[in-house]
């Protein structure tokens, strides 16, 4: 029986689909057999993200509403054979769903597929609450901002009530250069206000601009980005991998390293 | 603002800890501060039937506080301090 994950943040811009298409892919490279499903339906993006949009023919209200089976709207990733993809409709409303379909689409799939991952839509409305029904655990994405900070402890309150006990943080777009200078909360100030456990950090890193320019998700390649999603991969597997050393200086330098790798 | 203030300089991430800090616990109540205000004005009506109570010295506020029965959740709860002016003994109830 496999996991369904929901990746959610509250506050919008902070990295969600981002988050999703890379621990997708890190856990394809693992050799996990995963569907990603977008539920942002409406405003679907996880599609170009993973450089798949040219390959939609159905979608997840297709599914639910029974236009078309279950396998049949599923996009098989470009690199890994056991990635897939359930893209979000894009010409209907979160109310094309409700939570009871989409818990019971999530135990179909778990019991074909080792992680089934929700991309949540911002916000705490009916979408949250679509992305959120049959999930297992949690990965609550957030910056060290104020405002995603305080938006990503109300998504741990709601997760609460809704008792998904699993939950952890991700502290995307960090920058350790800014920390030293104390300009920017660190991942150890974010997780002691928000008290729950830490399963990544994810340094700010211009690779990732150019993976989704590319439609490429990165994880797993020498960026310091890549290395931090896979690590995160890791950790949802169950294993204990150290955290990276995000000394800005040693980051320069990977990623120049990286980049040179790359050509 | 002390002097010391002007000297050791808060860098802008401690101050967005402690602002985050101080804006979460009224977010966590989930309890606005009309309704607070109202709880606070119905708990004064009703202690008046009994003592004088201090309007002004009264401070009540929510807080999470652990369960007792052991797991690491915590629960909202109605802290209240309200300072008596005088026992009215034998006060007639109205």
């Amino acid at each position: 029986m496999g996991e369904v994950i929901v990746v959610t943040s509250g506050k919008g811009g902070v990295g969600k689909t981002t988050t999703t298409a890379n621990i997708g892919t890190g856990l394809a490279k693992l050799n996990k057999k995963v569907v990603l499903i977008d539920t942002d339906i409406g405003l679907r993006n996880l599609d170009v993200v993973m450089g798949l949009e040219n390959r939609i023919v159905y979608n997840l209200v297709d599914v639910i509403e029974g236009n078309c089976k279950v396998k049949q709207a599923m996009i098989k990733d470009k690199r890994y054979d056991t990635l897939f993809l359930l893209p979000a409709a894009q010409t209907k409303d979160k109310t094309s769903v409700t939570p009871e379909q989409m818990k019971e689409l999530a135990d179909e799939l778990k019991k074909e597929y080792d992680y089934v991952i929700m991309d949540c839509p911002a916000g705490i409305e009916q979408g949250f609450k679509n992305a959120i029904a049959g999930a297992d655990r949690a990965l609550v994405v957030t910056t060290p901002e104020v405002s995603a900070v305080r938006d990503a402890d109300r998504i741990i309150g709601l997760l609460e009530a809704n008792l998904i006990e699993k939950t952890h943080l991700v502290v995307n777009r960090l920058r350790p250069d800014m920390v030293k200078r104390g300009d920017m909360m660190s991942a150890d100030d974010v997780i002691d206000i928000l008290a729950v456990d830490l399963i990544g950090v994810v340094p700010d890193d211009e690779s990732i601009v150019v993976a989704t320019n590319n439609g490429e998700p990165l994880a797993g390649d020498n960026s310091l980005a890549g290395q931090a999603y896979m690590n995160i991969c890791h950790r949802i597997i169950g294993e204990n991998v150290p955290f990276l050393d995000l000394d800005s200086k040693k980051g320069l330098i990977s990623t120049l390293a990286g980049v040179f790798k790359k050509k | 603002m002390k002097l010391s203030d002007i000297f050791k300089r808060k860098s802008s991430s401690d101050v967005a800890k402690d602002r985050l800090k101080l804006v979460l616990v009224s977010d966590r109540s989930s309890c606005s501060p009309e309704i607070m205000e109202r709880i606070k004005n119905d708990i004064i009506e009703v202690l008046s039937k009994y003592v004088e109570v201090d309007a002004s010295g009264l401070d009540i506020k929510i807080t999470q506080m652990d369960t007792e029965n052991g797991s690491d959740k915590s629960v909202p709860a109605l802290y209240a301090n309200i300072p008596i002016k005088n026992m009215h003994h034998g006060a007639e109830i109205k």
